[in-house]
């Protein structure tokens, strides 16, 4: 029941009800988007954003920026590990 | 899928685990007991069992299943009056699939279902509304539950039905909210409790900021994490090395949804339309101070409790049922005397069997084949 799914906005349905199109995973249906319409994000300019939805509602948008940089950290701990195995004498 | 695939990668979450064991090699307090970790969250506990996530950790390092299933934590008192609401004969009750199954002290709402009660499984407390619109002659009653993630939904769904002069949609209100319930568990005199995985999606709503009190004044690290595999093996990486280094201080490791300050939106809606109880009983806990909220006066008409009188009995969990030691983390789930024999995902006698956010019904789906017993 908590789960929230990744989506996409691609297209607005309802302006004034802040109802929105989302597809996730293939499915699209009407999501409310009143959490993350605001003065710098009227709900026009929404189409095209990855939203978090849970229960019909977009909770948030996902921050491209925050996911790569989580991705980084994971991807720079992998090279180091693989840095600190060069360094071990080698097993035949 | 975007923004889930990138999260499950197989490489990278051996090196994390990896390093997980690294640090906590360096922990002191592992020579002599496990280093506990609690996810509060359900949604995390279903991560950690559907990937065997705890099974890859060195044995040092223990996953305590916190209570965060807001299905999994009401008493049967409040699933009886549920079910009393939705044998009304005009009622048409439109709940969350989830909640289908959980055991009153009669009847879950499948039973009722069965027995002739108009209840359907919607997907969104907007698809509840929906039916209210579709049905003027009718009364559809909501049953709205779970913490500050679903909370608002909830009460935009209220303000939605306001605005639109709605008047045949009620809501029977059992959401219940996470701080106090962070605090009861902090107060648990029985608890050792080394650090915690803070929960996503509610954090998504509050923000990071309230849970400041954790580290200030209990002097436990909390890491809020997401829900796919290398994001739950992140915050148990960062919890161990703040536990290494003798910090205790809120961080984030789920930055692509959470912020410090949480969802203006939501929060204003929440504070619109709800007060806190007194109290809330939860199932296997008992009662926590302010942990329950409800409809304010102003939105009275929209309350399902003051539009039908409810029993509101409270009833004793089954006797056989140790639910509250599995949500304390004193027990494991397969140590409890009914796990998996009188108590199963088909016939739940719990509420943790109950719902696949449920730490029992998790264990039972994807780790009991994988331990000897």
């Amino acid at each position: 029941m908590c789960l929230g799914i990744p989506g996409q906005i691609v297209a607005i349905e309802d302006a004034e009800r802040n109802l929105a199109i989302v597809e996730i995973s293939g499915v699209r249906r009407p999501v409310s988007i009143v959490c993350i319409v605001d003065e710098d994000h009227p709900v026009e300019s929404c189409v095209g954003d990855w939203v978090l939805v849970h229960v019909g509602f977009a909770l948030n948008r996902i921050d491209p920026e925050e996911a790569a940089e989580t991705l980084r950290i994971l991807a720079e701990l992998g090279e180091i590990q693989a840095e600190l195995d060069a360094m071990q004498p080698g097993q035949a | 899928m975007k923004y889930v695939d990138e999260f499950r990668d197989h490489d990278k979450a051996k090196v994390l685990i990896r390093e997980i064991a690294a640090v906590a090699a360096g922990i002191e307090i592992a020579a002599e007991r496990p280093i506990q970790v609690m996810e509060v969250c359900g949604g995390h506990t279903h991560t950690i069992f559907r990937y065997g996530l705890a099974e890859l950790l060195p044995k040092t390092i223990e996953f305590v299943h916190g209570p965060g299933c807001p299905v999994c934590v009401l008493p049967m008192g409040r699933i009886d009056d549920c079910v009393a609401i939705a044998e009304r004969p005009e009622v048409i009750l439109a709940t969350f699939g989830d909640a289908l199954r959980v055991p009153g002290s009669k009847k879950s709402l499948l039973q009722a279902s069965a027995d002739g009660a108009d209840i359907r499984t919607v997907y969104s407390p907007m698809d509840a509304l929906a039916l209210a619109r579709a049905n003027p002659d009718r009364q559809v009653v909501f049953f709205g539950l779970g913490f500050e993630t679903t909370m608002p939904s909830t009460a935009l769904t209220v303000l939605a039905a306001e605005a639109e002069g709605i008047d045949n949609f009620t809501v029977f209100c059992n959401h219940i909210t996470i701080i106090p319930t962070m605090k009861a568990i902090l107060e648990s005199p029985d608890l050792q409790i080394d650090g915690f995985i803070g929960p996503g999606h509610v954090s998504i709503i509050i923000g990071t900021d309230p849970y400041g009190f954790i580290a200030e004044q209990y002097k436990r690290p909390l890491v809020v994490s997401g829900f796919e595999p290398l994001d739950v093996l992140q915050a148990l990486w960062m919890v161990l090395l703040q536990i290494r280094d003798g910090r205790a201080e809120i961080e984030n490791q789920y930055g692509r949804l959470v912020g410090h300050a949480g969802n203006k939106v939501a929060l204003s809606a929440i504070e619109r339309v709800y007060q806190p109880r007194d109290f809330f009983e939860w199932r296997g806990l008992g009662s926590i101070d302010q942990s329950g909220v409800r409809f304010r006066e102003a939105y009275a008409r929209f309350d399902a409790e003051r539009r039908y009188t409810v029993p509101a009995v409270s009833i004793a969990d089954p006797a056989a049922c140790q639910c509250g030691e599995v949500l304390k983390g004193l027990l494991k789930p397969r140590q409890c005397r009914i796990f998996g024999t009188a108590c199963t995902p088909e016939t739940p006698i719990g509420a943790l069997m109950v719902s696949s956010e449920g730490a029992c019904a998790a264990y039972y789906r994807y780790a009991r084949k994988a331990e000897p017993s």
